[in-house]
């Protein structure tokens, strides 16, 4: 899933200090699983900024709402009823979800709530980390399952690189050397050989380097 | 020796404090509550293991956002006692209420107060 | 292994069987030549060629390159190195030819520290190749005198092609298998990591010649003296991927404080001759960090020197 991670409060506060109708707009998907922009984030926000402004002695109107999911046309449209109470959203959705809201509602100011980190996985109570980062053109099957691309700091091909020190990356005691897992992996799997097989020079033209991507399918067209 | 327990704060009864949410403490606030104390049973005595651990936790965002907004995390505070200890929760609750009215009125409650003269 | 490929003095000495000896210099922290030209000079007489890093410890320098072509126009032989860190395929291939433009003989390649050690820690890095990738594409446009997108290229850079080798890194299983790997790449010489754990270093050489390795390419064993022995608890405790052992640290500890620099002096001359002797190794790269000074004398005594002449 994309894991978000909630801005610090005092930037939002900033953003939206010259507004006075304000609609928190939350995400029932991943930024809910990832305890960034669900429900429970909106209500939160939107009782800090309230606050916030009440305590300067500022009256402001600040409402919350969490749809299904705002990278969907469908959802997005429940809003379009009360859009005009509003002068900004504060999107707590992933950038996917706040810039889908943005096209939609071409006059609406909107500000997202949530740094978006990655895609990744929830590793454990409290830890998300990454996993991929969609380079169009995977490479799971010749890497032992594990991705290089996303989980190596220097996205070596052909790895390790120099600076593996006891399973760890050079960047830091905390981080797991993509290429020791993918050697204990190909170890489990017992093949080894194909650890010897060169990785060809990747075609990066199907990851950000070639430009905004675009999947078309003209069997689902309608 | 019975201690009186102060009477100007309002006792919710929650099931566990795990049951307790951010959200919880910020409404106090926002509807003009000074301060707010949570009380839960001794650390490693919970019932459902962890409930007072995640108070702990959520206690300490709100504080982090109560500062944050200028309202004071300082006028949040949990308390651990387990359940025999009637004086003691007595004692915890004074020590609350002296520490409130040592920082005053919430802004959120003066607010509030200066809207409703001005209305009427 | 004995036709030349370029005009490398290196490649020609190794080719001849003799032990190649090399050195680093660093690039300054500036547009001052001056400090690359007057370590180059130092060393000039000890050393077949002299390594230009790049960027090193992802520090912003003087580029390697131009450091290079000075060096090259004093009349020292240098040895590119260059990072895949910061320049994407278009760049490594429009400053190989650069290089080979000057005349530049030998390049190697790597990987580079990750930029969060240096002073850029919030810039990009590219990786578009890795180092493996990046030797495939230098033997690509020397012998098959193409670009990577298949043009001809004309007069295609004539370089003498290397990649470094960590015989102490982790996983350990992969030492070998990951040198195997740079030689089928196309690496002709490799450089060792520092080496101070004598005895890993031999079980690794040997494991490596058991397989053909060493018959494949030219192993130039990595040594930099110690300056002391706090230097030496630091290499063994924060460098990534070095082994140093209890018994150097040991043995300089044992001297007084003014003497530990001669003595890590002493034990990297007696490295290099306990290694002179080792089947498998064909040179030595030495590193001396803000000492070159000293490269000189090590040289000489470990019989290193006069260089052939070839
Ligand atoms: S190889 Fe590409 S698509 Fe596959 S997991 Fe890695 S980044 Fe994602
Ligand atoms: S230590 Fe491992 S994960 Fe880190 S950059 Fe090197 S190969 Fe990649």
């Amino acid at each position: 899933m994309i894991i978000a991670k909630k801005k610090p409060i005092e930037e939002i506060i900033g953003e939206v200090e010259n507004f006075d109708r304000i609609l928190i707009l939350g995400c029932n998907e991943c930024v809910t699983v990832c305890e960034a922009g669900g429900k429970k984030e909106v209500e939160i926000l939107a009782s800090a900024l309230r606050m916030n402004f009440m305590a300067q002695g500022r009256e402001k109107t600040i409402d919350e709402r969490t749809l299904e999911r705002q990278c969907d046309h469908e959802y997005l449209e429940e809003i379009r009823a009360d859009i005009d109470k509003y002068d900004a959203i504060v999107s707590l959705a992933c950038g996917v979800g706040v810039q889908f809201a943005a096209e939609k509602y071409l006059t609406m100011p909107l500000l997202p709530g949530v740094n978006t980190v990655c895609l990744g996985a929830n590793e454990d109570r409290g830890l998300w980390t990454e996993r991929c980062q969609a380079c169009g053109s995977c490479i799971l099957a010749r890497t032992g399952g594990i991705c290089p691309v996303s989980r190596c700091a220097k996205r070596v091909m052909n790895g390790p690189c120099g600076g593996s020190t006891n399973g760890k990356c050079e960047i830091s005691k905390d981080v797991d050397c993509a290429w020791q897992l993918i050697v204990d992996r190909l170890k489990a799997l017992d093949k080894m050989e194909d650890y010897e097989k060169v990785a060809p020079i990747k075609d990066w033209s199907t990851d950000r380097a070639g430009g905004p991507r675009k999947v078309t399918r003209e069997d689902v067209k309608i | 020796m019975r201690l009186k327990i102060p009477a100007n704060f309002r006792i919710i009864r929650v099931p566990c404090t795990g049951k307790v949410d951010i959200i919880h403490i910020l409404r106090a606030f926002e509807k003009g509550a000074d301060g707010a104390f949570v009380v839960g049973c001794m650390e490693g005595d919970c019932h459902y293991n962890e409930g007072n651990f995640r108070a702990r936790k959520r206690i300490e965002q709100a504080k982090l956002i109560l500062d944050k907004v200028g309202v004071g995390g300082d006028r949040v505070k949990m308390f651990n006692l387990s359940s025999g200890e009637g004086p003691l929760f007595a004692q915890y609750a004074i020590e609350m209420d002296n520490k409130i009215k040592e920082l005053g009125p919430s802004p959120i409650r003066l607010a509030k107060q200066k809207k409703n003269k001005n209305a009427a | 292994m004995s036709a030349l490929n370029t005009h490398s003095r290196l490649e020609k000495i190794l080719k001849a069987g003799h032990l190649g000896v090399t050195s680093e210099c660093g690039p300054p922290r500036g547009s001052d030549a001056e400090e690359v030209k007057k370590k180059g000079l130092l060393i000039k007489d000890y050393v077949d060629a002299v390594n230009v890093t790049d960027n090193q410890t992802a520090m912003t320098r003087m580029s390697s390159l131009a450091a290079c072509i000075h060096l090259k126009l004093l009349g020292i032989e240098p040895v590119l190195q260059m990072v895949t860190r910061d320049r994407n395929r278009i760049a490594l291939q429009s400053d190989i030819l650069g290089a080979a433009s000057f005349d530049i003989p030998n390049m190697l390649c790597l990987s580079g520290d990750h930029q969060s050690f240096g002073d850029c820690k919030s810039g990009q890095n590219v990786h578009d190749l890795d180092s493996m990738q990046l030797v495939q594409t230098v033997r690509y446009m020397r012998d098959e005198g193409k670009f990577l997108g298949g043009d001809a290229i004309k007069r295609p850079p004539k370089i003498f092609v290397g990649a470094a080798a960590n015989p102490f890194a982790d996983p350990f299983e992969i030492r070998v298998p990951r040198l195997a790997k740079k030689i089928a790449c196309g690496a002709e010489f490799i450089q060792t990591q520092c080496i101070y754990n004598i005895d890993k270093f031999k079980e690794w050489i040997k494991r490596a010649a058991d397989r053909g390795l060493t018959e494949k390419t030219f192993i130039m064993a990595g040594m930099t003296p110690m300056k002391s022995v706090g230097m030496a608890k630091y290499m063994k405790n924060k460098v990534p991927g070095m082994d140093v052992p209890d018994e150097i640290i040991a043995r300089l500890a044992g001297v007084p404080k003014d003497k530990q620099a001669e003595e890590g002096v002493n034990i990297c001359v007696e490295h290099i001759q306990e290694l002179k002797e080792i089947k498998g190794v064909s040179g030595f790269h030495i590193m001396a960090i803000e000492w070159e000074e000293k490269v000189p004398e090590i040289i000489q005594r470990a019989g290193l020197y006069p260089r052939p002449q070839v």
